[in-house]
């Protein structure tokens, strides 16, 4: 460690449910140099301060959304988070919110899973297609439709940042509702009518209250806010016309 | 979460009237502000007995008036209603079937109150 080493206190939010009753902070001194991340600076806390520290990272360069973490109460991916810009104030990291904690950062999101697998996230064909037929052409239109909403990561910070969902955890969310909508745009897609009765349900859309804090907080600029609202209409207009042309999606 | 359990919510019509509501308040509400507490109490831009007795209560014997004067409370009620509920929400209370009926009650009795009174003052 040189003389002119900067040292950044980072505090941490730890539990180890085995021993601790409770989540408490622990503060960390460690050196970092101006290129070194909040991710990095986790990573050095564990090879040189305390082994027992959990979290989950994997690329390191928001790509995976595995290093969500709240960081000085900011939904963030801890990865393209730097110290330096906290430097020299204390930097305070926590388990995302509106999530159980397993252990340390390290969050629960099986709730989350169960939501991504009921929204079926994939493409489900109008019609079967024979290899002859061959592959799916789209325009840019088409293209642009679903574009952004393609690019989460689940990396669940839409739901830490969500009010909502922190005060009603059977809300689809931000992130499901996006990649929901992903789908549902799509001109590959018939699911739609089958998804619309998620959309609908009391686990629907409309648990949001347009607060768009999870657009924000996104790493990879999808717009989920947009995403809900757009299907609130979708789904009061099913509500109210449901009866002129019943066609799915109406119970 | 299970797809089996999936009950429709009953929010469009409440997310409906809060949307006619607000739409309605953005557009008219500063107008009406102005006419009502501004112009008319201070004499400014508009006749003095732009809202005198006789003129309202041939507003409100207007057809149109009238259906003017409806949608303006009931939507703007159901609209504070609505956004009433969600701020309990939002500040951390959790808003059940009480805070509900209390909040869409009101809006309710206003809006029955509303039509009530205009229908008995007659066209």
């Amino acid at each position: 460690m040189s003389e002119n080493q900067k040292v950044i206190e980072i505090e941490v939010l730890r539990y180890h449910p085995e021993k601790d009753k409770e989540p408490h902070k622990q503060v960390f001194e460690v050196p970092f140099t101006d290129d070194m991340s909040v991710l990095q600076g986790v990573q050095y806390i564990k090879d040189y301060l305390d082994g027992s520290l959990s979290f989950r990272w994997s690329c390191r360069m928001a790509i995976c959304g595995s290093c969500g973490m709240m960081i000085n109460g900011e939904p963030s991916l801890s990865c393209q988070t730097f110290l330096r810009d906290y430097y020299p104030a204390r930097v305070r990291v926590e388990a995302l919110s509106h999530f159980p904690i397993e252990r340390d950062l390290v969050i629960n999101m099986e709730g989350f899973i169960e939501k991504l697998e009921s929204i079926q996230p994939y493409i489900i064909p109008k019609e079967p297609r024979t290899l002859a037929q061959g592959e799916y052409l789209q325009t840019p239109e088409q293209l642009n439709a679903y574009e952004q909403f393609s690019s989460c990561i689940n990396c669940l910070l839409c739901y830490a940042a969500c009010p909502q969902f922190g005060l009603n955890s059977s809300f689809i969310g931000p992130a499901a509702t996006a990649l929901l909508h992903r789908y549902n745009v799509d001109s590959r897609d018939g699911g739609k009518a089958e998804r619309m009765e998620l959309i609908n349900s009391e686990e629907g859309v409309f648990n949001c209250t347009a607060v768009g804090y999870c657009s924000e907080v996104c790493p990879k600029h999808v717009d989920p806010a947009n995403a809900v609202n757009q299907n609130k209409t979708n789904a009061a207009a099913d509500y109210f016309l449901r009866f002129l042309a019943p066609k799915g999606g109406a119970k | 979460m299970k797809p089996t359990t999936l009950k429709r919510s009953n929010a469009p019509i409440f997310w409906a009237l809060f949307g006619a509501g607000g739409m309605l308040s953005a557009l008219l509400g500063p107008m009406l502000v102005f006419i009502t507490g501004i112009a008319v109490p201070l004499g400014v831009v508009l006749p003095p007995d732009t809202m005198s007795y006789p003129h309202m209560l041939a507003f409100a014997k207007n057809f149109i008036g009238k259906g003017f004067i409806f949608a303006i409370i009931a939507l703007f009620l159901w609209h504070a209603a609505h956004r009433i509920f969600h701020s309990l929400h939002d500040i951390g209370i959790h808003a059940g079937t009480g805070a509900k009926l209390l909040c869409y009650g009101t809006a309710m009795v206003g809006t029955l109150i509303a039509a009530y009174a205009l229908l008995a003052i007659g066209f």
